[in-house]
């Protein structure tokens, strides 16, 4: 288009092409901004249409709606762990005896994997309520030690017999293939007792 | 499969080239939908209709995908698994209201697409396959749409699907046993329900599958047009692309203003109240009825109401099945040597005096209630829907005298074909 568009000197006739439509003065085809419009307007809409396609792979309202968990922490005894759900995923919520807090605190940071204090891992005011997903942060199994008499790895936490990541009170990563402590998801303490997930 | 002078792909580049030896995918489509493929120059807004119907295909299968991901096809909760859609899914209404008024939509457009074929003859040879492979679409396409229209498991979808079944029982001796073994059961249930949703998601494969010989079978004669006369000439034909890919995209832009204006604003116009009723095995809905599309053929059914050497149940499931299988034999019952409506005077005073208000008294009839004046009015179209193929179309084509055709293509359009245009030309005569 761009050489019809050049100004004709010697030949004083208007470009023709084979379908009959002439170039205007300024050398735009009526033609050629039709097409152009149509175009951009029909790729417009065919990536608007695709919106939708995928957000409906996301999840749902009835998903979204069970996204919170609330948990009554009163009858969990130091030392002892109950398991809970949040997002369809275990959360294990554990009471802390003070010999376990100590254990905790006597780390040294500088030898830990993902350094993080136990402050980090619990809330202000309650150091001895240590609420971490239940998941591995290797590949997602359950780790052990929640439940009563189960094995909690070399370091006294958790630990995960899929492919033996050991974890400590603090929940955080000791020894194994896991990357990252535990995940503390978001949650907050609405009462002394109560703690609301997510 | 061409016209000698359909212009050759000719690769761009190395890429294209490399890519033109190995598998010629970009030849095809260019031959196919292209540059390469030259149309009769004539075609009007008719001829739209088969690209539409690609496209509700396409646009079926799609939003179809996405329910199959969020529905679940147990009697127990397949009615909630729909509501489910339509509050908690993301954007699960839209896809939901679009499928539902898509599968309506098709039928417009298919309705449409064999009115076309009907009144311009275009299943006379050398189109023939080109028209059964379209019957056999069509059939396709309503065992899909029967058995979509139970998945929601509603009033209707429940009826619907005992009704439906309940045809087969009407074959003597192994009927029963044949619906039994159809339904998986002694009502429509869990079994049921299963197996239409595992057809329901192969069928459109099927119909897709038809869908590339019918276009196949196409593209050997090529299109026919209005006039029904023959190419002749390059200055008979225009590239499809440019000239038909923009009368296809300006048409399909008219079809999803419409589509969306009922999608968004009518959703529920063409559907019935009753299918939001959760299914019930112990009562039946008052008034039941098919979808629309349905509706000529079940007033057939419903046209025959007492025994004649075999029961009027077994009529009533010959004469709806009939009615479409006649479609067949279609090229072969009519006789005129010219296709196109526009030349048969005879013809056309019967296909819209008499063949489309008979269609018309069926459509209707299939909607309404079981009761006279309907019945009657059922009974008339029925005979007279029989007789216009069976009777009036061969005698008509055999005996009228077509009015003068035009010399050709060229000569239509531009009431002179005095420089025909032959062999290599780029540019349409003028
Ligand atoms: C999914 C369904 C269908 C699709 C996608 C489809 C597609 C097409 C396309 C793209 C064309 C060429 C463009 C046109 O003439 O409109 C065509 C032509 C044709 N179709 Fe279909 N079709 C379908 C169903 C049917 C049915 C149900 C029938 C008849 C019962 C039928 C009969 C014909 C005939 C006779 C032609 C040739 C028309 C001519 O050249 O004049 N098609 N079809």
């Amino acid at each position: 288009m761009a050489e019809m568009a050049e100004p004709a000197a010697e030949i004083p006739v208007k470009p023709v092409d084979a379908t009959g439509s002439a170039a205007g003065d300024d050398g735009v085809r009526r033609r050629d901004f039709l097409n152009i419009a149509a175009v951009s307007a029909a790729g417009v809409g065919g990536i608007a249409v695709l919106y939708p396609l995928i957000s409906q792979m996301a999840p749902s309202a009835d998903v979204l709606a069970e996204s919170t968990t609330e948990v009554d922490t009163s009858a969990i005894e130091p030392g002892q762990a109950i398991k809970a759900v949040f997002r369809k995923q275990p959360l294990f919520v554990r009471r802390l005896t003070p010999a376990e807090v100590q254990e905790a605190q006597a780390v040294p940071l500088g030898s830990l994997r993902d350094p993080a204090t136990l402050e980090d891992m619990t809330k202000p005011g309650h150091l001895d309520m240590l609420v971490t997903m239940g998941v591995c942060t290797h590949l997602g199994c359950v780790p052990l030690g929640a439940g009563e008499g189960e094995n909690r790895g070399e370091f006294g936490g958790y630990f995960c017999p899929c492919h033996g990541s050991h974890y400590d009170t603090a929940a955080r990563i000791r020894k194994g293939p896991a990357p990252t402590n535990l995940v503390v998801p978001e949650y907050e303490f609405t009462t002394d007792t109560t703690i609301v997930v997510g | 499969m061409s016209f000698p002078w359909a212009k050759q792909y000719q690769p761009a580049n190395g890429f294209t080239k490399w890519i033109d030896e190995k598998l010629p995918l970009p030849r095809l489509v260019y031959n196919a939908v292209g540059a390469g493929y030259p149309v009769p120059r004539n075609l009007n807004y008719m001829w739209n209709f088969g690209v539409l119907a690609g496209f509700c295909l396409m646009m079926q299968i799609v939003t179809g995908v996405v329910l199959a991901m969020h529905y679940a096809a147990n009697a127990q909760v397949a009615f909630a698994s729909v509501e489910h859609i339509m509050r908690d899914v993301n954007w699960g209404w839209l896809m939901r209201y679009a499928h539902a008024n898509g599968a309506s939509f098709f039928f417009v457009v298919i309705y449409l697409h064999i009115f076309r074929g009907l009144f311009y003859s275009s299943y006379k040879a050398p189109r023939e396959m080109i028209w059964i492979l379209g019957v056999v679409i069509f059939l396709l396409m309503m065992a899909t749409a029967f058995m979509g229209y139970v998945l929601p498991w509603g009033q209707m979808s429940f009826w619907g699907a005992k009704v439906i079944t309940g045809l087969f029982s009407a074959i003597p001796l192994v009927g029963e046993p044949i619906q039994v073994w159809l339904l998986g059961g002694y009502a429509p249930d869990n079994a049921a329900l299963n197996r239409f949703y595992s057809l329901h998601f192969l069928l459109p494969f099927v119909i897709a599958g038809t869908v590339i010989l019918h276009i196949w079978a196409l593209h050997i004669p090529g299109s026919s047009n209005p006039t029904g006369v023959e190419v002749k000439s390059e200055s008979d034909t225009v590239p499809f692309h440019p000239y038909y890919t923009v009368k296809d995209g300006f048409g399909l832009g008219i079809f999803l203003l419409v589509f969306f204006t009922f999608v968004f604003f009518l959703p529920n116009f063409l559907g019935h109240p009753d299918n939001y009723i959760p299914a019930n095995p112990l009562s039946t809905p008052a008034h039941i009825v098919p979808e629309w599309y349905f509706w000529p053929f079940y007033a057939i059914l419903r046209a025959f109401t007492t025994d004649f050497i075999i029961s009027a149940k077994l009529w009533g499931v010959i004469a709806m099945f009939a009615s479409i299988l006649i479609w067949f034999l279609l090229p072969w019952l009519d006789r005129s040597p010219v296709r196109s409506g526009h030349y048969r005077p005879l013809f056309r005073k019967f296909f819209w005096f008499g063949f489309m208000p008979a269609l018309l008294v069926l459509f209707i009839c299939g909607g309404a209630p079981a009761e006279q004046p309907y019945i009657m009015l059922s009974q008339l179209a029925t005979a007279y829907y029989f007789l216009h193929f069976l009777v009036i179309l061969p005698i008509v084509s055999a005996m009228e005298t077509p009015e003068e055709l035009p010399y050709s293509i060229t000569q239509a359009v531009l009431h002179s074909d005095k420089k025909p245009v032959l062999g290599e030309n780029t540019s349409p005569a003028v």
